[in-house]
């Protein structure tokens, strides 16, 4: 099943995601990043590479977070893919030091 | 760009890629991604492409495969060659591809596997990891194995991902490999197996252990089989309890809960089961001419959490068992003309660049598992060969006027020496093959084990013809630009 970025991308866009993915499926905004879900391969490479926890395998999701399949899918399918890593948000430090992370 | 005033003088770009698997096909995406004229000549030793997506992920695993997709589009565009069936070494040596491209990049991953060190190692009934998964997933190295599934125990030395997959196929009712790309020989095999109880064996704890969740539970959800375990294996030390509460650890709490669930289920009657054992090493292998028995040594783990060390107690434990895999490791192999480190089973590099001593040697650069020992999983050679990428590119913009021949100087070279290249229209052609051998029986594929096979499958020039016109073409342009 596919794999789903979650709330903490938001004010972080590390896309460090992105460097790991083998099949390109990250889309993404200028807010943050979302899987395409067709063209995930469960591989979860992307898991332990955000900084901030922000994916999970729909299977291990927290009940709190599950919108975020659907609003992942949409948007995948209304953004360009990104290919490579690109420079975090100015707010990422400070999010991911609130985060605990 | 820098790099673009520095190459004023040179139309092109030649990159050699030797090792066609997921880490050669993500440097050749960086190359031909950076915007620069490159031309990428990507050199396989089998016929086939694709590494381990082809022939390490599991055939259950299809959805894996799928990283092919990316690569198959990589190799269809216009600026990269593939010669299949030349091997680096053997038929055109790393001297000659220095002399023919700007920058040869090393792919080749990690084709052994790291040894147990124990007497016995070597007798029949003793197998690697690596020979098994490349004899189930139709590698033509491994097609003459044999393994003896008449065996109704058998220990798997590891706990990682790859004894998963060796653990899978072997407990999973045949009849649902049927449908998989599963090479031929082995699920006739597989369809006549003993195989009773599986022990998959870790020196270390359960919250040590390296599976990732989701492989694990997958063991716990197979049809017709018990995953088991001994409960006072679960009595954790204070350091091991640290490393389950950590917030960065991935598969430890999702592991040991399995762990958990899997010391109180009991085995049924006519069931296969895997057994967990822990806190066990192996020392040695016993049996008249072929593997009887693994004897076992307890450990204690000692030391901080997450550098849990397992130390021997004295303690011996007996497991009667007639066939053993291990999967500890796979390990690289030297290259001919490349430096080698012996110890890591890779070859020394700063930032991609091969390493002699102390000196980069120029022109020469490594990705992939070679480059960092057998770690990772498909996606994590994407960032690695970037960087690898990033050093040969800023190289390259520091002096970049030599003239270089690339793809023609080396197809020339192999035709005079009576190399037969499979380039990627003959592989195509191959693929086709096997997915139409494989339509009849309901299998995505049913591939092609042998070489010879393969050669024979695919007859016809390809891309060969266009090349040599275009050759032709080129020397008689120049002949006249002389003139």
């Amino acid at each position: 099943m596919p794999h789903v970025v979650t709330d903490n991308c938001h004010l972080c866009r590390f896309t460090e995601c992105v460097a790991v993915c083998p099949v390109e499926c990250f889309h993404a905004d200028k807010e943050r990043t979302y899987i395409d879900p067709e063209v995930c391969i469960d591989c979860s490479a992307c898991i332990p590479a955000c900084p901030v926890r922000a994916i999970y395998e729909v299977i291990d999701m927290p009940d709190d977070q599950r919108h975020w399949i659907e609003i992942n899918a949409e948007r995948a399918r209304a953004l360009p893919v990104v290919y490579a890593k690109q420079e975090p948000l100015p707010t990422a430090a400070a999010r991911r030091a609130q985060l605990g992370f | 760009m820098h790099l673009m005033s520095a190459m004023n003088a040179i139309p092109a770009i030649h990159v050699a890629i030797v090792g066609a698997g997921p880490s050669g096909f993500y440097a050749a995406e960086a190359l031909l991604r950076s915007g620069l004229p490159v031309r990428v000549d990507m050199i396989e030793r089998l016929p086939t492409p694709f590494g381990l997506v082809r022939s390490g992920v599991a055939p259950d695993h299809p959805k894996l495969k799928q990283a092919i997709l990316v690569y198959d589009r990589i190799a269809r565009t216009p600026s990269f060659n593939f010669f299949g069936n030349v091997q680096v070494g053997r038929d055109v040596t790393v001297a000659e591809l220095r002399a023919t491209h700007h920058a040869v990049v090393f792919a080749c991953g990690a084709e052994t596997d790291r040894r147990m060190g124990i007497p016995g190692e070597d007798l029949p009934r003793s197998h690697t990891a690596t020979e098994f998964v490349g004899w189930f997933n139709g590698h033509p190295d491994y097609r003459d194995r044999t393994f003896d599934l008449g065996q109704e125990t058998v220990a798997i030395v590891g706990q990682g991902n790859v004894a998963a997959d060796v653990c899978r196929i072997l407990a999973k009712p045949v009849d649902e490999l049927r449908s998989t790309d599963i090479a031929e020989h082995a699920l006739d095999a597989l369809a006549r197996s003993r195989v009773r109880e599986i022990h998959v064996i870790g020196r270390r704890g359960p919250v040590q252990a390296k599976f990732t969740t989701k492989e694990l539970r997958e063991l716990g959800e197979i049809a017709g089989c018990a995953t088991l375990a001994d409960a006072a294996d679960l009595a954790l030390n204070a350091e091991s309890e640290t490393e389950l509460r950590d917030r960065n650890n991935l598969n430890g709490p999702g592991n040991f809960a399995l762990f958990r669930a899997f010391a109180a289920r009991k085995p049924a009657v006519g069931q296969r089961a895997i057994r967990f054992r822990f806190h066990l090493s192996p020392v040695t292998l016993v049996g008249d001419g072929q593997v009887e028995k693994l004897i076992l040594t307890r450990n204690r783990l000692e030391g901080p959490p997450f550098a849990q060390v397992a130390r021997p107690t004295d303690e011996p434990v007996e497991l009667d068992c007639g066939l053993v895999f291990r999967s500890i490791g796979y390990r690289g192999v030297a290259i001919p003309g490349l430096p080698f480190d012996d110890m890591l089973g890779t070859v020394p590099h700063t930032g991609g660049r091969v390493l002699d001593g102390a000196a980069t040697l120029p022109g020469l650069y490594v990705t992939g598992w070679l480059k960092r020992g057998p770690t990772g999983i498909i996606g994590t050679n994407r960032a690695d060969s970037v960087e690898t990428v990033e050093s040969l590119l800023a190289d390259l913009s520091k002096g970049c006027d030599r003239e270089k021949r690339g793809a023609e100087a080396v197809g020339e070279l192999l035709e005079r020496r009576g190399i037969r290249v499979f380039d990627y229209q003959n592989w195509s052609m191959l693929d086709t093959a096997e997915i139409a051998r494989g339509k009849p029986k309901g299998k995505p594929r049913e591939k092609f084990t042998r070489i010879d096979e393969m050669l024979a499958a695919s007859t016809g020039r390809g891309n060969e013809a266009g090349r040599s016109f275009g050759s032709a073409l080129e020397k008689t342009c120049r002949a006249m630009a002389r003139s």
